[in-house]
């Protein structure tokens, strides 16, 4: 027995256990590890993606119009003669973007806003309780339908329409965690200390909470994507030719009758499959975070 | 055509025979037509009808006149321009200032009462009055004051004209100076609404081949035979269900199924393959007097230079658009090559793609090195406009011009083409008056009307335009012939739009639909269609 | 009566939110780009023609003036008239609403006898390959935009397969409509005793209901597997258990019941998800929903039915919450409606 064998075996903490649980959690749900490695992908996808891809996504070729997937062309060509897979994996790097945009400022203004009402009650819970009704009262894609086509069809629009439009959800749980730790000894601790109510919130309360909204966001991730698609059926999507999932797959969803499956189905699929891991990611995350919730 | 329904093949149960003996006979004897959208008015009077209700307005009144018919380019029936036959008027006679109709005696509206003159004055009157569209188009053949329409007696009616016009007489046979049952409609109106317009909107008051007897807006409008139409022979069809299906996919899946006669609004891709497939009948026939165009205002710099827009016009994709976005259902109007010009339109510009000439103009002009500029185009017609921009955009990019695109929805499309701010944009223009002179006093006059997007202003265009249109009135043929020649030189050589292509009335149609025939509105005209 | 008062009282708190939604879409169609007074001037109009009629249309007025009007014009039940359709927007409403409510409804329905015992089943062989595969099933319908799932429907069961009827809408075009009870073509043709059309109507609803329920399957599996995990594993299930008693009695009778009462909040919440989705799924299958009717108003820049569709959806968004909370209060007597 020596003291290294002893050492060896000494149960470690803090951020070394978390490591350990989540190798744990991903490695004994083959589902949650799938999820994970192809939230690597479309990550790795979107940084360099747009330098490897065999073609330029905007250049268009009209001899090559609507040709099916052969050796030079994986996905097929589009209408204008595009190459589908370039613009596959050039539209992960927006797509991305829209969804962490989207998520991160739903978070921090239905966060924040949910907290300050979870914290103060009073007229600062009323007013975000009317506010998160307000939205609420609303169709929700008729409502981010009618933001995008009042302030115009850019990227920016679309993240802030689906960033109201998930406000009441983000502002109702965090509203809930922060009434649980409200009265909680770090919370009191803090404000014994000097801390001014706003430091509080920042920095002792949102912290906390986070781990249960990651959840929320994960699916949020998806929704941002599947909302972009949906607004692009109308026509209310990004501008051409920007290459974009959704967008592509509203144009090509008419060319399913008419033979021309793969203008659709692949972007459809990685749409699909990136929906699907952050759907999944959310369930592996919150498994992670706080098992105890697990459904 | 067998059609199981989901829930009977899971139960097994077959429907029973009655059912579908009613359903067949219910077929053969109907029309189903379908489309992405519907009237939304069914009197072309109304304020804001919407173009689908022109069509119900074609097929359920009359007019004084209309055209006879001749074979057109592509072998299908064709209206023909100068041929004008009687309709509800059974005699014209043309004067020096004026033209008379005498009515048919036996005309009746559809509610049994008889057509009268005084009909003939109030619907005229109305269509001057109403202001809008119809006021506009009555306008355009010198038909503006309801002191021009004179009653001689019950049955005949006298037209004054104001000035000299060719368009006064074939504006008669347009659908707006359509003849309204001024007694029903007068009962229905109101201290507010003297011309009757909302009962006009929900119902067809006419004399027409055809009657509204059933209108869901939005969904479907069912139409049925009036069998005592007295305006020419008795239709075959009996009766016509249009249903609107939103979904493009849809409607070609249901023509291809065969569980709809007619759809006239695909995508030039799915009208490409049909014909391929070779299923359907596909009929293709240029718009009359209608162009798709690119156009630039000239008061923006730096399209205010005539390099620039020549270097623009040498710089568009002709031939990709062509292929890729129409797959080849448009008529080329570029790149003519020699020959004198013709005493017509539309026709073709000598320009073509050719980027080194391009960026010499450019240099040329002092803009070797490019400019920013926007795009726009209309989204309502997207299908078509999207893609030539993204095409133009980038060919525009190689000569160093960086357009960025600018999609406008459909409804704020005409506002914006009124406000004259856009530099550079795609559009469409046609005309129901097949007149060269009555195009280029539309879109190249200096009068400056919204249909002159660019805000083209040229005192010898101005010239060139009027005097083709006296020389017209006059029946000079030589100097009619002389000016046009002029007015489209001038065109080619100031270039303030570049013409692309002259569009298709792509039609498509189940084997046994015939009788179809291409109109100035290019709508369908019931009356003329058979189902074997 | 406490239980009217309650309702009463719930109906006064959401009096804030419904005007709020009256504010809000009013701002929100003002900013929308059309233009109507260029609409209702015609193609060929003069600038100086549009602005009169702008100012006939009393557009020119300023903001709260117009709104003082609209707010008028509501309390009178005018909801304005619809420039794609050229009727009241009433009429156009309580037409089309109908279509909507019912497709919703099925496809709930639907969806509810799918994922129910799907969940269930996965809370009972937890962790094992039945579970993953349940919500690999579930996430992937979710995943999917909902034209897109709609669009392939067509394409296989419709173009392909022939055995689902042409996507024309509510009924065949040949088939005529029962007289109106309700509304809902469902029960109108069984009170009719119209055996055909109801089978007719079944028929045009099985896609679209179908592209629906997909949607919805994920949010009620998960819930119910959720709810039941969580009950299986309280000590009234391990003590009737224990008892003997036979496993379905246990599953069915005491876990499930008390698991339901998140699943029926869920259902509210899908509910109306689903009216939202269905706009996608009612231009896709041309059906005349309401759905499609602001989806419509909305591209045209025609203010008046999107105001009148959105205030029509928030009043019975309130509704619909509380006979949710009804209901619960009814099935669990801990819960009262004002918690």
């Amino acid at each position: 027995m020596s003291a290294a064998g002893l050492s060896a075996t000494r149960p470690s903490s803090g951020l070394t256990a978390t490591l350990q649980h989540a190798r744990h959690v991903i490695t004994e749900n083959p589902v949650t590890g799938l999820a994970f490695a192809l939230f690597l992908l479309l990550v790795m996808t979107a940084i360099l993606g747009p330098s490897l891809v065999p073609y330029d996504p905007l250049a268009t070729d009209s001899s090559a119009s609507l040709r099916p997937p052969s050796a030079r062309h994986w996905f097929g060509t589009d209408q204008l003669g595009r190459d589908i897979f370039s613009r596959v994996v050039v539209a992960t790097r927006l797509d991305m973007i829209i969804a962490v945009t989207s998520v991160a400022v739903v978070f921090a203004a239905g966060g924040l806003a949910g907290i300050a009402a979870g914290y103060f009650g009073g007229w600062t819970d009323r007013i975000v309780g009317r506010l998160a009704d307000t939205i609420m009262a609303f169709p929700l894609f008729v409502l981010a339908m009618g933001i995008v086509a009042a302030l115009g069809n850019t990227v920016t629009n679309i993240v802030i329409a689906t960033a109201v439009v998930n406000f009441p959800l983000y502002a109702r749980l965090a509203r809930a965690e922060a009434n649980i730790r409200r009265d909680a000894g770090f919370v009191m601790a803090a404000r014994l200390s000097g801390n001014t109510d706003l430091r509080i919130l920042l920095f002792h309360i949102m912290p906390n909470i986070l781990p249960i909204m990651v959840v929320q966001m994960s699916l949020t991730m998806g929704y941002a994507i599947l909302n972009a698609a949906g607004l692009s059926f109308i026509g209310l999507g990004v501008r051409p030719p920007t290459p974009e999932w959704g967008i592509m797959v509203a144009e090509g969803a008419a060319g399913i009758i008419s033979g021309e499956w793969w203008v659709a189905l692949f972007p459809g699929l990685t749409l699909m499959g990136a929906v699907f891991c952050f759907n999944l990611l959310g369930d592996g995350v919150r498994d992670i975070v706080d098992p105890q919730r697990r459904t | 055509m067998q059609r199981r329904t989901f829930l009977t093949l899971a139960t097994g149960l077959a429907a029973p025979a009655i059912h579908s003996q009613a359903h067949a006979q219910a077929r053969n004897d109907t029309l189903l037509i379908v489309s992405e959208s519907g009237p939304n008015n069914l009197d072309i009077h109304g304020i804001g009808t919407n173009v689908p209700g022109y069509e119900v307005s074609w097929n359920c009144y009359d007019r004084l006149i209309t055209h006879g018919m001749k074979t057109g380019p592509n072998g299908t029936p064709y209206y023909d321009r100068d041929k004008l036959v009687p309709e509800l008027a059974e005699d014209m006679a043309i004067g020096d200032m004026s033209v008379t109709f005498k009515l048919r005696r036996d005309a009746t509206f559809q509610d049994g009462t008889p057509v009268k003159a005084a009909d003939v004055k109030w619907s005229l009157d109305r269509a001057v009055s109403v202001g809008g569209f119809p006021t506009f188009q009555m306008k355009a053949g010198s038909l503006e004051k309801a002191e021009q329409f004179v009653v001689v007696d019950d049955h005949t009616v006298r037209v004054d004209f104001l000035r000299k016009d060719r368009l006064t007489i074939p504006d008669l046979a347009v659908i707006v100076p359509c003849i309204v049952n001024s007694g029903l409609v007068q009962k229905n109106a109101t201290q507010n609404d003297p011309w009757g317009l909302e009962y006009t909107k929900q119902n067809t008051a006419g004399s027409g081949a055809y009657k509204v007897t059933k209108w869901t807006p939005g969904t479907e409008v069912i139409l049925e035979r009036n069998d005592t139409w007295k305006g020419g022979t008795l239709p075959k069809i009996r009766r016509v269900i249009w249903r609107m299906v939103p979904s493009s996919g849809n409607r070609r899946a249901l023509l291809q199924r065969g569980d709809a006669d007619i759809s006239y609004d695909l995508p030039a891709k799915d009208f490409a393959e049909m014909k391929t497939a070779g299923k359907l009948t596909l009929v293709s026939t240029p718009y009359s007097n209608g162009i798709q165009y690119i156009g630039m205002n000239v008061t923006k710099p730096p399209f205010d230079n005539p390099k620039i827009r020549q270097a623009v016009a040498y710089a568009i994709p002709y031939d990709k658009i062509m292929e890729v976005v129409l797959f080849g259902l448009g008529r080329p109007m570029f790149g003519k090559t020699g020959g004198p010009t013709e005493v017509a339109w539309p026709q073709a510009h000598p320009f073509n793609t050719n980027l080194d000439r391009a960026r010499a103009l450019l240099a040329e002009a002092g803009m070797a090195d490019g400019f920013d500029t926007t795009l726009s185009f209309d989204l309502g017609f997207a299908d078509v406009n999207e893609p030539i921009c993204i095409l133009l955009q980038e060919s525009l990019g190689k000569i160093g011009i960086r357009a960025t695109l600018n999609k406008i929805p459909g409804s704020n499309w005409r506002t914006e083409l009124n406000k004259k701010v856009m530099p550079l944009y795609t559009n469409v223009f046609s005309g129901w008056l097949d007149y060269p002179e009555y195009f280029f006093f539309w879109c190249y006059h200096g009068q400056n009307s919204v249909f002159n997007t660019m805000s083209y202003k040229s005192p010898a265009m101005d010239g060139l335009i009027d005097g083709a249109r006296m020389a017209a009135a006059n029946n000079d043929v030589a100097t009619y012939d002389r000016d046009v020649r002029g007015f489209v030189d001038l065109a080619f050589t100031d270039l303030p739009r570049i013409p692309l292509y002259q569009p298709y009335v792509n039609v498509a149609m189940q084997p046994n639909i015939s009788g179809y025939q291409y109109w100035f509105h290019r709508r369908l005209d019931y009356r003329s269609l058979a189902k074997a | 009566m406490r239980v009217a008062r309650q309702i009463g009282q719930r109906l006064v708190t959401a009096l804030p939110s419904v005007a709020g939604v009256i504010v809000v879409t009013f701002l929100l169609t003002r900013i929308l780009p059309g233009d109507t007074a260029a609409y209702f001037a015609g193609p060929a109009a003069t600038p100086a023609a549009i602005e009169e009629i702008r100012a006939r249309l009393g557009l020119d007025q300023p903001l709260p003036v117009q709104f003082l009007h609209y707010v008028g014009d509501l309390a009178r039940g005018d909801f304005g008239a619809s420039l794609t359709t050229g009727q009241p927007v009433l009429a156009d409403i309580t037409a089309r609403l109908p279509a909507s409510a019912e497709l919703v409804l099925v496809a709930l329905v639907l969806a509810v006898a799918i994922a129910v015992p799907l969940g269930i089943v996965a809370a009972l062989k937890e962790r094992s390959m039945i579970d993953h595969a349940c919500r690999v099933v579930a996430t992937a319908g979710v995943s999917l935009p909902v034209f897109f799932t709609g669009l392939l429907l067509v394409y296989v069961f419709y173009y392909i397969l022939g055995w689902a009827p042409s996507p024309l809408g509510r009924l065949d075009v040949f088939a005529s409509a029962p007289p109106t009870a309700s509304g809902f073509f469902l029960i109108d043709t069984l009170l009719a005793g119209d055996v055909e059309t109801f089978r007719a109507t079944l028929a045009q609803l099985a896609l679209p209901a179908a592209t629906l329920a997909i949607f919805a399957l994920a949010p009620i599996a998960r819930m119910t597997r959720g709810a039941m995990l969580s009950v299986l594993g309280s000590d009234f299930v391990r003590t009737a258990r224990a008892a003997g008693l036979s496993p379905g009695t246990v599953v069915m009778g005491y876990a499930f019941r008390n698991a339901v009462l998140p699943v029926i909040t869920t259902l509210g919440m899908v509910f109306s998800f689903l009216l939202g989705a269905s706009v996608l799924v009612e231009k896709v299958f041309a059906w005349p929903g309401i759905g499609s009717y602001a989806v419509e108003a909305l591209i045209a820049s025609d203010y008046a039915p999107v105001q009148g569709f959105v205030l029509v959806m928030a009043v019975l968004y309130l509704l619909l919450n509380l006979c949710i909370d009804i209901l619960y209060g009814l099935i669990d007597p801990r819960v009262r409606i004002d918690a």
